[in-house]
């Protein structure tokens, strides 16, 4: 299945920049559906990136965060072939994860 | 528009995936056996922090102190934002030894947008989309050394993004 996570790391020097979209709906909960009732919060709660066997970055996000989410940060450590794994998890305790190679 | 619920297709997939579970059962246990990582938990999701309408209550759940503010946080964020449903943000920091990163919208319904965990070896920057429900302060939260650090800047919405 298509994966709901994109994601594309590159090692530059002793940093790799992430840079990952995840399609999700993001709902705030606080927007009208057309019949005027309102469409239940509906977020991503947490994401992690995983390097080595170690945690390298750990979102927490509310339903603030906009929708099909964009985050970028930088770690050191990685090197071009490593594994980054990306894992989701949102409110009503759908999820995915994916595999990406470091580029 | 993509939507979770192409039927058919999925239905293909459950059938495709299923001959190949059944055909290569040991292979599959073998890989989830050597991935040692643990997946996202919504465990460790703030709830109450996030429900908060207030910053120093955001912070005083998540870091359990309050913040000072420090001109070594970069915060970078548009004066105007016409769609307050994407607004991007960046944080940067020079501050040593942080272990994580808020961020805040003032005058949302619930001020915490989102917070990051920071291990040693990652760099405070961060970049994300968020929104805004009108034009409000937005405030950048850095952890460094046990101390809480913030920078805060006014962006205006012409179009508001939490609905309403």
């Amino acid at each position: 299945m298509a994966s709901t996570i994109r994601v594309r790391a590159v090692a530059n020097g002793d940093a790799t920049e992430v840079q990952s979209l995840i399609q999700h709906p993001m709902d705030s909960g606080f927007i009208k559906d057309s019949k005027g009732e309102l469409i239940p919060a509906h977020h991503i709660e947490v994401v992690t990136f995983e390097h080595g066997g170690k945690t390298v970055f750990t979102a927490l996000w509310g339903p603030a965060v906009s929708k099909d989410p964009y985050v970028k940060f930088k770690f050191k450590g990685g090197k071009k072939g490593d594994e980054l794994k990306v894992s989701w998890v949102d409110n009503k305790g759908k999820s995915d994860s994916l595999v990406a190679k470091i580029q | 528009m993509k939507d979770y619920s192409q039927a058919p297709v999925l239905a293909r997939r459950a059938v495709l995936k299923g001959a190949a579970t059944a055909g290569v059962a040991g292979i599959g246990l073998a890989t989830m056996g050597s991935f040692a990582f643990a997946d996202a938990d919504t465990k460790d999701w703030p709830e109450k922090a996030f429900k908060e309408k207030s910053e120093a209550d955001a912070l005083k759940d998540l870091y359990g102190k309050t913040a000072e503010p420090s001109d070594k946080i970069m915060l970078e964020a548009p004066e105007i934002a016409e769609n307050g449903a994407v607004v991007p943000v960046s944080v940067t920091s020079s501050l040593p030894n942080v272990t994580a990163v808020a961020i805040l919208v003032l005058d949302n319904p619930n001020t915490l947008v989102a917070a990051y965990k920071i291990p040693e070896g990652t760099e405070p920057s961060v970049a994300n989309r968020l929104k805004m429900a009108k034009t409000s302060k937005v405030v950048a939260v850095v952890e460094s050394g046990g101390k809480l650090y913030s920078a805060s800047k006014e962006v205006k919405v012409t179009v508001g993004g939490c609905g309403g």
